[in-house]
C-alpha cells in the first residue's frame, strides 16, 4: 500500500513555516516563555553565585573558630573573663590558636588638634599578635602587631576605623592620638567579614595598654581556632575551662554559624523564587496552548488542504506540536540568554564570583522545549481531529 | 478499469430523521475524461465531490479509485491514496500565504516523501504547464485571482494524479478569468489529465464534454458530447 510519508526535515520546516508566517504573534507568545525561563535562570544563577560567595568565604574563614565572651550581666556593663582565660584555653590540646581582645578605656582622635569625643565611634582594644591568624584576617597595608612591639606606641586600625580617620596607607607614617599619647599607625586591616566590630577598632598591644592606660589584662573576648575535628568537643568544655566557678556566665559562639545560616536562608529563598519562576513558565505554556488553539481555528483551511494533499492525522498533529515546541524553544533560548546576562550583571555589581550553572542553562532550554510540546498536544489533537471535508469548506 | 467508480453510494448525515445528501448514486469515470458535475446548491454535489475525493466516507455503497475499494481503508491509507491518486482544486484556492508559488505547488508532493530538490523541479514544470513559469517566486499575495487558481491547479497536477477534482474552481473569479481557467482545464485534459469539475453554473457546465446533473442527491442526467472538444 502506498502510504503517506512526511520527511522529518519537511516536518520541521512545515512546523516552522507557521511561525515565520505569523511573526508578530510568534514573538509575543515566545516572550511569555522567555520571561519564565529568564526568571528561573537568573534566580538559579544569582543564588548559586551568592551561595558560592558565602561558601567560599566560609571556606576561607573556616568553621573551626569559636568566640568566648563573658555573658551579659545586669549588674555590670564591663563584664570580663577571668585573667587566666587565655592561658587556660591555650592549654586545651585541640586549640590551634587563640587570642584575647579587651576594650581599653581611652579616647582616640586623629590628631591633638581634634577635640576629644569626636573619634567617629572608634574603639581602642588591646589584643595579642595571634589575633590576625586566629581570625584568618589579612592586612591591607603595613603589618599587624607583633610580640616584639613590647612598650612601643604602635596601633593597627580596622578597615572602617582607618577610613574614618582618612588614613589609607602607612607609607607616610601616619599617627593618631590615644589620650595623651601619640601612636604610630603601623598597619591597616582588610574588612573582617565575621567581625564587623573589629573593623571599627584600633588595636594595640596588651603591654602598652597596661603601661600607658592602666588597662587590666582580663579579656573581654577570647577567639580560638581548634582542630577542625574537635570543634564541638572543645565548645562543650570551654565554659568550664574558662570559669570553673560559674560556667554559666561564659558564652561561647561559633561565628561561622551565622554564615551557614545565611547560606541556608539563601537556599529557601531560592526555592521560593524558583517556584515563582515555574509559575511564570507554566503561564507561558498556557499562553502557547491558547495561541495554538486559536491558530488551529484560524487555519482550518490549511489543515483541510493538507489532509486533501495526503497528510495523515499524525502529520497534522506533529506539525502543530513541532510549531508549538519551536515557539517555546525560541522563548527558552532567549530566556536563558537574558537570565545569564542578568546573573552576570548582578554578580558583577555585588563583586561576587560569577557562577552560571551550565547544566541549569541546558535545563532551561529543555524545560521550554518540553513545555512547548506539552502545550501543543491539545491544539494538535484538535487539529488532527478536524474533519477534512468540513475543513476545506468555505467558512 | 475505471479511474473512478461509485456503486450505489448513499450518504446520510446524522440526526433524526437523517438527511440523505446522496441517494444511491452510481457513477463511472474513465481515464482521460473531462466531466462537469452540475447542480444547484443543496443538490448534494459537494457531498459527491467529498466522497469521490475520499475526504468523506459514504454511509453505504463503494467508492473505487483505479480499481481499489476505499471503504475498508483506514484513515491513514486514505491519506496515502489522496497523496498519490487525487488532486484537489478549491474555490478559495487555499494557498499558503507564506510560501512562493513554486513552494505552494511543491506541497502537492510533500506527503509523498519526495526529496525537496525533486519537488522543486517538478513544481517548476507544473507551473509552466499552467502558464505561470514567470511567477515561480511570487507569493500568493502578489498574484491575481486567476493566477492563484492556476497555482492551485498546478499543485493538484504536480503529482500526476489519476484524477483531479475541482470544486467550483471559477467561483471566486470574474467571467473572463473563469474562461481562461476553463480553457486551461480543456487543454490539460487534452494532454491526458482526467478532470472532474463541480459547479452550480449551467453555462459553465455546457463547456465540458460530459455533464452529470445532480438533483436532490440523485443523478438526474448524464450527457456526453464528443464534438464540443474542438469547439472551444
Amino acid at each position: 500500500m502506498n502510504r503517506s510519508r512526511l520527511r522529518f526535515a519537511d516536518l520541521i520546516r512545515t512546523g516552522l513555516l507557521g511561525l515565520t508566517t505569523r511573526l508578530g504573534r510568534t514573538i509575543l507568545t515566545a516572550g511569555g516563555i522567555a520571561i519564565g525561563i529568564a526568571s528561573m535562570v537568573s534566580v538559579l544563577g544569582i543564588s548559586s553565585s551568592s551561595t558560592a560567595d558565602v561558601l567560599s568565604e566560609l571556606d576561607r574563614l573556616g568553621t573551626n573558630l569559636l568566640a568566648v565572651e563573658a555573658g551579659a550581666s545586669f549588674l555590670d556593663d564591663d563584664v570580663r573573663l577571668p585573667d587566666t582565660s587565655s592561658a587556660r584555653i591555650r592549654r586545651i590540646p585541640a586549640t590551634e590558636n587563640a587570642a584575647a581582645l579587651t576594650p581599653v578605656s581611652v579616647d582616640i582622635v586623629k590628631s591633638d588638634v581634634m577635640p576629644s569625643g569626636r573619634n567617629g565611634g572608634v574603639q581602642v582594644s588591646a589584643t595579642e599578635a595571634e589575633l590576625l591568624d586566629t581570625l584568618a584576617g589579612t592586612v591591607a597595608d603595613g603589618r599587624f602587631l607583633s610580640t616584639g612591639d613590647g612598650q612601643l606606641p604602635v596601633v593597627v586600625l580596622g578597615s572602617e576605623a582607618a577610613e574614618r580617620f582618612g588614613i589609607s596607607s602607612v607609607k607616610h607614617r601616619p599617627a593618631v592620638q590615644l589620650g595623651e599619647h601619640r601612636f604610630a599607625v603601623v598597619g591597616i586591616l582588610e574588612p573582617l567579614v565575621l567581625y564587623p566590630d573589629i573593623d571599627r577598632m584600633a588595636l594595640i598591644g596588651f603591654d602598652v595598654a597596661e603601661n600607658l592606660f592602666d588597662s587590666k589584662r582580663a579579656p573581654g573576648t577570647v577567639y580560638l581556632r581548634t582542630d577542625p575535628d574537635y570543634v564541638e568537643q572543645v565548645r562543650n568544655i570551654l565554659a568550664r575551662t574558662v570559669d570553673p566557678a560559674s560556667p554559666s556566665s561564659v558564652s561561647v559562639t561559633r561565628p561561622s554559624e551565622a554564615l551557614s545560616a545565611k547560606a541556608e536562608v539563601n537556599k529557601s529563598l531560592t526555592n521560593l523564587l524558583l517556584g515563582l519562576g515555574a509559575v511564570a513558565l507554566v503561564v507561558g505554556g498556557v499562553g502557547i496552548a491558547n495561541v495554538m488553539v486559536i491558530s488551529v481555528l484560524e487555519r482550518r483551511g490549511e489543515i483541510g488542504v493538507r489532509r486533501a494533499l495526503g497528510a495523515t492525522r499524525r502529520h497534522i498533529a506533529a506539525q502543530f506540536v513541532v510549531e508549538s515546541a519551536a515557539l517555546a524553544l525560541i522563548g527558552g533560548t532567549v530566556g536563558v540568554g537574558i537570565g545569564a546576562l542578568v546573573t552576570i550583571g548582578y554578580a558583577k555589581r555585588q563583586d561576587w564570583t560569577v557562577s552560571v550553572p551550565l547544566e541549569g542553562l541546558a535545563l532551561g532550554v529543555l524545560a521550554a522545549l518540553v513545555i512547548g510540546a506539552v502545550a501543543g498536544l491539545y491544539p494538535a489533537v484538535r487539529a488532527a481531529r478536524l474533519d477534512p471535508a468540513e475543513a476545506v469548506r468555505p467558512a | 478499469m475505471s479511474v473512478l467508480q461509485l456503486t450505489s453510494v448513499t450518504k446520510e448525515y446524522g440526526g433524526k430523521p437523517a438527511v440523505r445528501a446522496l441517494d444511491d448514486v452510481s457513477l463511472r469515470i474513465e481515464a482521460g475524461e473531462l466531466t462537469a458535475i452540475v447542480g444547484p446548491s443543496g443538490s448534494g454535489k459537494s457531498t459527491l465531490m467529498n466522497v469521490i475525493g475520499t475526504l468523506d466516507r459514504p454511509t453505504r455503497g463503494e467508492v473505487m479509485i483505479e480499481g481499489e475499494a476505499t471503504s475498508a481503508m483506514s484513515d491513514a491509507q486514505l491519506a496515502g491514496l489522496r497523496a498519490r491518486r487525487i488532486g484537489f482544486v478549491f474555490q478559495q484556492f487555499h494557498l499558503l500565504a507564506g510560501l512562493s508559488a513554486a513552494a505552494n505547488v511543491a506541497t502537492g508532493l510533500l506527503y509523498r516523501g519526495i526529496k525537496p530538490k525533486e519537488r522543486e523541479r517538478r513544481s517548476h514544470h507544473a507551473l509552466e504547464r499552467v502558464g505561470l513559469g514567470h511567477r515561480i517566486d511570487h507569493r500568493p499575495g502578489a498574484l491575481s485571482g486567476g493566477e492563484r487558481q492556476r497555482v492551485a491547479i498546478a499543485r493538484a497536477l504536480v503529482g500526476d494524479p489519476a484524477i483531479v477534482l475541482a470544486d467550483e474552481p471559477t467561483g471566486n473569479l470574474d467571467s473572463k478569468t473563469s474562461e481562461e481557467i476553463v480553457n486551461l482545464m480543456l487543454e490539460l485534459n487534452s494532454e491526458g489529465s482526467t478532470i472532474v469539475v463541480i459547479t452550480h453554473d449551467n453555462e459553465l457546465a455546457e463547456l465540458f464534454p460530459r455533464r452529470v446533473r445532480v438533483l436532490d442527491g440523485r443523478i438526474d442526467s448524464d450527457v456526453q458530447v464528443e464534438a464540443l472538444i474542438g469547439a472551444v
